[in-house]
C-alpha cells in the first residue's frame, strides 16, 4: 500500500498505544494493538446499532419491538443512517489498518480447499502456512469491505430519497441494502461463534490484545513462526511431551 | 353513508395480522370521477382543498402556463396540471387535469411503507396517511407511481390527499367535489362513477369526434378510486404525465412480501448453523489439548 497510508497507520497505532495498553503475560504473544481493538469495537458498536435500528424498518411485522429501543420509529429511522455512517468510517479505517495482512496469497487458496476438514473438526491444527489471518477471516473481511461499499452507496440513495434519485434508484437500492445486511448478519453469527466458544482463547486478542502461544501455533502457525522464530509443530509436540496442561 | 363502516380499515402498512372487523360488513367502494373534458381550470377545487384541510396559503409559481405550481406540495394536495397540446393539424388543445392522490386499489405507498399503521386503506377504497405513525423514511414516495406523497422536512412526515376521509366518513362528498362549478367532478360509488365515465366517453367518441376518448382506471394497480375521462385515453402522459401503465417497483412486491422474510429466515439459519456445529463437531481448542479427567470416585454425580 501507499506509504502515506502506512505512515498514517503507524502514527495511529503509536498514539493509541500511548492512550491504552496491551496486556501480554508470560507465555503469550501480542496479537492486536490498541488501535486495532479500538477500531474493532467501534465497528462492532455501530454495526449493532445500525443492525437493530434497521430491523424494525426491515421486517416491521416481526421486529417492530426493536424500534422503541431507539426512541420509536421516527428516531430509529433518523439515527439509522448516522449509525451506518459511523460503521463505514470506522471500518474504512480498519481496512487501511488491515489491508496488508488481508491480501490473498496462494496459501489461502490451499486453505480454502482444506475448508471441509477444518469445519468438520478432523484437522486439529491449521495448515502450517496459515499466517496472521486465515483465508476464512480474509474472506469475511473482504465481504464486509464490499458490503460496506454497497451500504454506503445505496444508503445515501435511500437517505436522500426518491425526490433526488428517482423512485427506481430507491427501489433497487432498497433490495441491495437488504441483501448486504442479510449476508453480513449471517457472517456475524459465524464471527462471534468462532471468536468465543468455537475457538476458545480468541476473545482475549480483542480484549487485552494477547493470545496464548498454544493458540498461536494452533490457529496461525506461520504467524507463530514469524514472531517467535520457532517451529509451530515442534513447539506443540514439545508441550505435549512435557505434559503441560494448557488452559485455553 | 353516514355510518362508521365507511371508514372500516382494510389494509394496514407494516402490520402483522389482519385488521379487526375487515370483511364483516358489505361496504361500497367510493370513487371520484374527473371529467377532464369539462374542466375549465378555475382552480376552485385547489382552494376548497386548502380551505377544508386548514392548510396555509401556498406561494404560487408562475411558469407561463395556467398552472398554480409545478407539482403538489406537502400542504397543497390538489393541483390542476395544465398542458398546451399541439395537435397534428396545428391546432391547440388545452389539457387540464386535476392531480391528486389516485387512491389505488393496490397502493404502492402502502406496500412500500415499513411503519405499522402509518398508511391504511379503508374498505371504501380511500388510502389515508396516519402521520402519528409515520417514521419519515419516504419509501412511499418511491412506491407511488404518481409522485403524490410529499415529505415535510420540518415535521419529517409525509402528507397527501385524504380524499377527505373526514368528510366521507361523515357522509359528505370531498371538498373539491363540492366546489366544482362545472360538474367536472363527481363523487359516488365506484360502480356508478365507472358507468357514468364510460357513458361520457362513449358520448365523446360518438358525438364530439374524440375517437380515442376513454376512461383512465389503470388495471396494472387494480384500478384507482379516482377515475378520469380523457379526450385521448391512449396518451394519458399528455395530461401532466399521467402514466399509462403505472407500476409498483418489484422491491415492494416480490422482494418485500416474499424474499425478504425468506432470506431473513436464512440469515437466522446462520445462528442455528453455528449452534449445530458446536453440538456436533464441537469447539477447536489450542493444541495440545489437556487430557480429559478420568472417571473416579470423586466425580460429582448430580
Amino acid at each position: 500500500m501507499s506509504t502515506a497510508v502506512e505512515r498514517f497507520d503507524d502514527k495511529a497505532r503509536d498514539a493509541f498505544d500511548r492512550i491504552g495498553q496491551n496486556e501480554v503475560y508470560e507465555g503469550e504473544l501480542l496479537r492486536h494493538r490498541v488501535y486495532t481493538r479500538f477500531l474493532h469495537w467501534m465497528v462492532a458498536l455501530f454495526f449493532f446499532l445500525a443492525l437493530f435500528s434497521g430491523f424494525g424498518i426491515y421486517l416491521p411485522w416481526l421486529f417492530r419491538w426493536f424500534t422503541p429501543i431507539f426512541g420509536g420509529g421516527p428516531l430509529a429511522r433518523e439515527m439509522h443512517p448516522w449509525f451506518g455512517l459511523g460503521f463505514v468510517i470506522f471500518f474504512g479505517l480498519q481496512t487501511l489498518n488491515w489491508i496488508a495482512p488481508m491480501m490473498w496469497t496462494p496459501a489461502d487458496t490451499r486453505w480454502m480447499r482444506n475448508l471441509k476438514k477444518i469445519v468438520g473438526g478432523t484437522e486439529k491444527m491449521e495448515p502450517p502456512d496459515t499466517g496472521f489471518f486465515n483465508a476464512g477471516q480474509k474472506l469475511q473481511f473482504w465481504e464486509i469491505v464490499g458490503g460496506s461499499l454497497v451500504y454506503l452507496i445505496t444508503g445515501i440513495i435511500l437517505w436522500a430519497g426518491a425526490r433526488y434519485f428517482g423512485r427506481w434508484a430507491v427501489a433497487v437500492s432498497y433490495v441491495l441494502h437488504d441483501l448486504s445486511a442479510i449476508i453480513m448478519l449471517g457472517g456475524i453469527f459465524i464471527h462471534i461463534y468462532l471468536s468465543t466458544i468455537g475457538e476458545p482463547g480468541t476473545l482475549r486478542a480483542m480484549i487485552r490484545g494477547a493470545v496464548s502461544e498454544a493458540w498461536a501455533w494452533t490457529f496461525h502457525p506461520a504467524w507463530y513462526k514469524e514472531v517467535t522464530g520457532r517451529d509451530p509443530i515442534e513447539a506443540c509436540e514439545e508441550a505435549r511431551r512435557r505434559g503441560q496442561i494448557l488452559k485455553p | 353513508m353516514s355510518d362508521r363502516k365507511t371508514l372500516q380499515i382494510k389494509q394496514i402498512s407494516g402490520h402483522s395480522g389482519s385488521s379487526a372487523g375487515f370483511d364483516m360488513q358489505r361496504d361500497a367502494e367510493v370513487c371520484k370521477l374527473i371529467d377532464t373534458t369539462i374542466c375549465i381550470g378555475c382552480k376552485a377545487c385547489e382552494v376548497a382543498c386548502v380551505e377544508w384541510n386548514d392548510m396555509p396559503f401556498s406561494p404560487t409559481t408562475f411558469d407561463n402556463t395556467y398552472q398554480t405550481m409545478p407539482e403538489t406540495r406537502w400542504n397543497f394536495w390538489n393541483l390542476i396540471k395544465f398542458n398546451e397540446h399541439q395537435r397534428e393539424d396545428g391546432t391547440i388543445q388545452w389539457l387540464m387535469r386535476k392531480d391528486q392522490c389516485m387512491h389505488c386499489a393496490d397502493p404502492g405507498c402502502l406496500r412500500a411503507c415499513p411503519a405499522d399503521g402509518a398508511i391504511v386503506q379503508y374498505t371504501n377504497g380511500i388510502v389515508d396517511f396516519q402521520q402519528e405513525n409515520c417514521i419519515g423514511c419516504e419509501f412511499c414516495v418511491s412506491g407511488c407511481p404518481y409522485d403524490i406523497p410529499k415529505f415535510n422536512p420540518t415535521t419529517k412526515k409525509v402528507y397527501k390527499c385524504t380524499l377527505c376521509s373526514d368528510r366521507v366518513g361523515g357522509g359528505l362528498e370531498p371538498a373539491c367535489i363540492k366546489a366544482c362549478p362545472t360538474g367536472c367532478l363527481k363523487f359516488g360509488t365506484k360502480d356508478d362513477m365507472k358507468f357514468i365515465a364510460e357513458e361520457r366517453a362513449k358520448q365523446l367518441r360518438e358525438n364530439f369526434g374524440f375517437d380515442k376518448a376513454g376512461v383512465y382506471d389503470p388495471q396494472s394497480i387494480g384500478g384507482t378510486h379516482v377515475v378520469y375521462v380523457l379526450h385521448d385515453a391512449e396518451n394519458p402522459e399528455r395530461y401532466g404525465g399521467l402514466p399509462k401503465n403505472p407500476v409498483i417497483p418489484w422491491s415492494y412486491t416480490v422482494w418485500k412480501w416474499l424474499f425478504k422474510p425468506v432470506l431473513g429466515t436464512f440469515a437466522l439459519f446462520g445462528l442455528l448453523g453455528v449452534l449445530f456445529h458446536y453440538v456436533t463437531v464441537g469447539p477447536r481448542v489450542p493444541q495440545p489439548e489437556p487430557p480429559l479427567k478420568k472417571e473416579g470416585p470423586d466425580v460429582h454425580r448430580g
